[in-house]
């Protein structure tokens, strides 16, 4: 960090690293305008050290695994399989720490200042950084990008010691493996987590509120994963709630009630709390500067403009979805809003993200993935559907893969054709999510993706199944 | 360079196109300078040398397009015009509006023009928000209830345009936009005539004879007698036409049609006033065929019943001249120094200077006055 800090004025601070901020600063800098990022922990945030990059780490370790044991299928031989869990969260810390390390050579290619520290917004153009609540700096800056993001939720009663009762964040380096698990709230994290462990041969118990799992996604997928998690070994509890966590010398005894109020309790040695995701908002100066905050998120506009000159927000930090990749999305937007205002020319094609257009994916096992509207949203939003639908069973690749399990839905607008959503689990749907999202992108319509030739043998090719089944033209079913 | 190798790009009145060698060789001299205009097909722009050839063998090389090693070292611009234009270098017009499929449906299903709406996608690409939150008809009720209020903007409703009114716009467009139109002007009096039709059509009941009747004959007489005003301009060539075939511009609802009266130099009244009656009631119910109505090598547009002074006509390509004919009226004439009545018909003739010069058509306009004021020559 440059000792002389204090005195630069920049164009351009961004407040924390994560996949927000680092790709808001790198856009800055090509712009050419004298960006800094002030960060706090890692470089990479949440995402790359604590979130999509080591738990993708961990789960591909599960995933081996668990080809390994089932390595007869395949014709092939393996003895004496076992793991070290040591070495899997090795692998996975050495991975965040490889891509950190990535970022920060991408920040000193771009010309961008890392201060380390913790920034607060003093005034619009100023803020001040401190560490271990020591002051080190005021920087400077005729636009500041907060993007400080989000952390786990917590309840009163349902507080993480990181001992037994872990977030995401203890369970990405576990002080032990668990024997018994409990894994509170099944939306993407804590399904990875129960997948992980259960695939590594902890007894995992799953606890959701509502009444399925990944309660976001279309409900048929959801049934269709809560049947393959059943099947796996993992029991699941819907519409119940954990209201009590009793901790003994080395067990968690957990209440769990049921919507009627019936309650049972489940004695675990480790708890995993993943109920949803609450902004950074405290001690960055939002309120002193009338900045607004809803439930736990700073609200803008759709360019990410807090509504206090030169002071705009992104990412998780702004509300859901709280996906990486949304975060990047309006990092670059909310930059080239602002050399467009300033009358750049280079910026010529600028539009707001379109949230219905941003994919999800859950990296459990099935793998779940999504982009727009589920069947029921369509439905509820006045839509005459056509619905279409295609097993992993009736694809070749996904036989010859030993991924026989999965399907592929598709809906569409009767009238339109206009693909509304489409919603797959089973193998390698987070990769192929992106071909509908393209589609959306361009409102394709149900022709075009009929016309359109996919290769054979793959996966994907069920993607175009799905979608002449939804017009009963179906070829292989 | 190799054969293939672009050795420049050509630009042409109509496109951009690239120009290949079609030899292997190296570059001795550049005789035509990057930029240069009005380069003649044929002439030498560059010197090639072959394999073995050095620059000494360039001393030889006359400039001089007669020369013959020209032909033989230079590859001559003649190819270009027999190879296609690069595709990539004509800049992309036309119609073609960029709008996302699902758009396009939407606009198809509420019956909305896709090239109407305004695009807010990437590069004005029209997009489903754009088309649903288009309205394209304000609705004659609504347009009714926003005319009591006098704010805004004036109510108005949307006419889906006709082929017709579509085939007028873009032909009339064309001959307003390629034509250079001048108009020559004159007054013609009709006395003679209408005392010629009053007796002609008190002889029978079998026809009636108009004034308009005679005007065909007259033009078609006219053409025959000065050919040079029969004409169409053709680009490189100029067609004569030896047959006077009139048109007739006949307002029927939402338009106009030209019916034409073929040879009407070779046909008397009569005949005339039999075929303009008959191809009028066509035109009015819709029923012409289309060689009542092609061709043609003049046209007539009469508003005088209308009560029109004078006014003047667009010419109908690709015909090269039309006459605007006025109202006949009583007015005042100087003759011999004396006041007096006489009924007089303004008439506008248009040409297309390029197949007509100002001469020429004073000259026809002066024979088409001959005719209609002393109607007997007619019968010569």
């Amino acid at each position: 960090m440059p000792k002389n800090i204090n005195a630069q004025k920049f164009d351009i601070v961004v407040l924390g690293g994560g996949p927000g901020g680092y790709v808001a600063a790198i856009r800055a800098a090509q712009l050419g305008y004298k960006t800094a990022v002030i960060e706090r922990e890692n470089l990479g945030g949440i995402c790359l050290n604590w979130g999509c990059i080591p738990t993708k780490a961990l789960l591909r370790s599960a995933e081996v695994f668990h080809n390994m044991k089932h390595a007869a299928d395949y014709g092939l031989v393996a003895k004496d399989l076992g793991f070290d869990l040591d070495k899997v969260v090795k692998r996975s810390r050495g991975i965040a720490a490889q891509l950190s390390g990535g970022i920060a050579h991408l920040m000193k290619k771009n010309k961008i200042t890392v201060i380390e520290g913790d920034g607060k917004l003093v005034k619009p153009g100023l803020l001040t950084v401190s560490k271990d609540g020591k002051k080190i700096a005021d920087v400077a800056a005729t636009d500041i990008i907060l993007a400080t993001g989000a952390r786990a939720r917590e309840l009163p009663h349902l507080k993480a010691d990181g001992n037994m009762v872990w977030t995401y964040r203890h369970a990405l380096v576990p002080n032990a493996m668990p024997k018994k698990l409990l894994v509170i709230g099944s939306g993407a994290i804590g399904i990875e987590f129960a997948s992980f462990y259960n695939e590594l041969g902890a007894d995992v118990t799953v606890v959701e509120m509502m009444d399925r799992v990944l309660p976001v996604e279309d409900a048929e997928i959801s049934a269709f994963a809560l049947k393959s998690f059943k099947a796996q070994g993992l029991n699941i509890l819907t519409s119940a709630s954990v209201t009590k966590l009793d901790k003994k010398k080395n067990t968690v005894v957990c209440t769990v009630e049921d919507k009627k109020g019936k309650s049972q309790t489940v004695e675990v040695d480790r708890v995993i709390v993943a109920i949803g995701i609450t902004g950074n908002v405290e001690n960055i100066g939002l309120e002193e500067n009338g900045i607004k905050v809803d439930r736990g998120h700073v609200v803008t506009d759709e360019w990410g403009h807090t509504g206090v000159k030169g002071v705009h927000a992104i990412g998780d930090l702004t509300g859901p979805p709280w996906l990486a990749h949304k975060a990047s999305h309006e990092g670059v937007i909310v930059i080239e809003k602002i050399a467009r205002d300033k009358g750049s020319k280079e910026i010529k094609d600028l539009h707001p993200i379109d949230k219905g257009n941003i994919p999800g994916c859950t990296y459990c096992r099935p793998q779940v993935a999504s982009v727009g509207m589920t069947e029921k949203a369509a439905k509820d939003k006045g839509h005459k559907v056509r619905v279409g639908r295609f097993p992993f069973m009736g694809n070749g690749k996904a036989i010859s893969l030993g991924e026989a399990e999965g399907l592929v839905k598709t809906v569409f607008d009767a009238k339109t054709g206009e693909l509304l959503g489409a919603h797959m689990v089973g193998a390698e749907v987070t990769e192929m999510i992106q071909g509908y999202t393209i589609a959306r992108t361009l409102e394709t319509t149900e022709a075009e993706l009929m016309h359109t030739v996919f290769p054979h043998p793959t996966l994907s090719e069920m993607m175009h199944e799905s979608v002449l089944d939804a017009y009963g033209k179906a070829l292989h079913m | 360079m190799e054969s293939g190798t672009i050795l420049a790009e050509i630009e042409t009145d109509k496109a951009t196109m690239e120009y290949e060698s079609i030899d292997d060789g190296v570059v001795g001299k550049i005789i035509i300078a990057d930029g240069t205009e009005n380069i003649a097909v044929g002439e030498l722009i560059a010197v090639l040398l072959e394999e073995g050839e050095d620059a000494s063998a360039l001393d030889a090389v006359s400039t001089d397009k007669a020369a013959p090693t020209v032909v033989e070292t230079a590859p001559v611009a003649a190819p270009v015009v027999a190879s296609t234009p690069a595709p990539a270098s004509v800049a992309p017009k036309g119609d073609r509006v960029f709008s996302s499929p699902l758009a396009r449906r939407i606009a198809a299903q509420k019956d909305v023009n896709i090239a109407d709406v305004p695009g807010t996608g990437p590069k004005g690409r029209v997009i489903k928000r754009d088309v649903e939150g288009y309205t394209p008809v304000a609705k004659p009720f609504a347009a009714v209830a926003a005319a009591a209020s006098l704010e805004g903007d004036a109510p108005f409703e949307e006419i889906k345009l006709s082929n017709m009114r579509k085939t007028i716009a873009k032909r009339l467009t064309e001959s307003k936009q390629t034509v250079p139109h001048f108009y020559l002007g004159v007054d013609i009096e009709l006395d003679n005539l209408l005392s010629a039709r009053k007796d002609m059509n008190s002889m029978s009941d079998d026809y009636k004879i108009s004034v308009n009747d005679f005007i065909i004959r007259a033009c078609a007489l006219a053409l025959k007698n000065v050919p040079a005003a029969n004409v169409q301009f053709g680009g490189d060539v100029m067609r004569q036409y030896s047959r006077s075939d009139v048109s007739v511009a006949v307002a029927i609802p939402g338009g106009l049609v030209t019916p034409v009266i073929r040879g009407a130099e070779q046909k008397g009244l009569r005949q005339i006033s039999e075929e303009t009656k008959m191809l009028a009631k066509k035109a009015r119910d819709g029923k012409l065929m289309p060689e009542d109505y092609m061709g043609g090598t003049f046209s007539i547009s009469n508003l005088g019943m209308m009560g029109i002074k004078q006014f003047q006509a667009v010419i109908n390509p690709p015909q090269a001249a039309i006459l605007a004919v006025g109202s006949g009226e009583q007015r005042v004439v100087i003759k011999d120094g004396e006041m007096t009545a006489a009924t007089v018909m303004s008439v506008n003739l248009a040409c297309d200077h390029r197949a007509i010069d100002g001469a020429v058509g004073a000259e026809f306009l002066g024979a088409i006055k001959t005719y209609l004021e002393h109607p007997s020559t007619m019968l010569l």
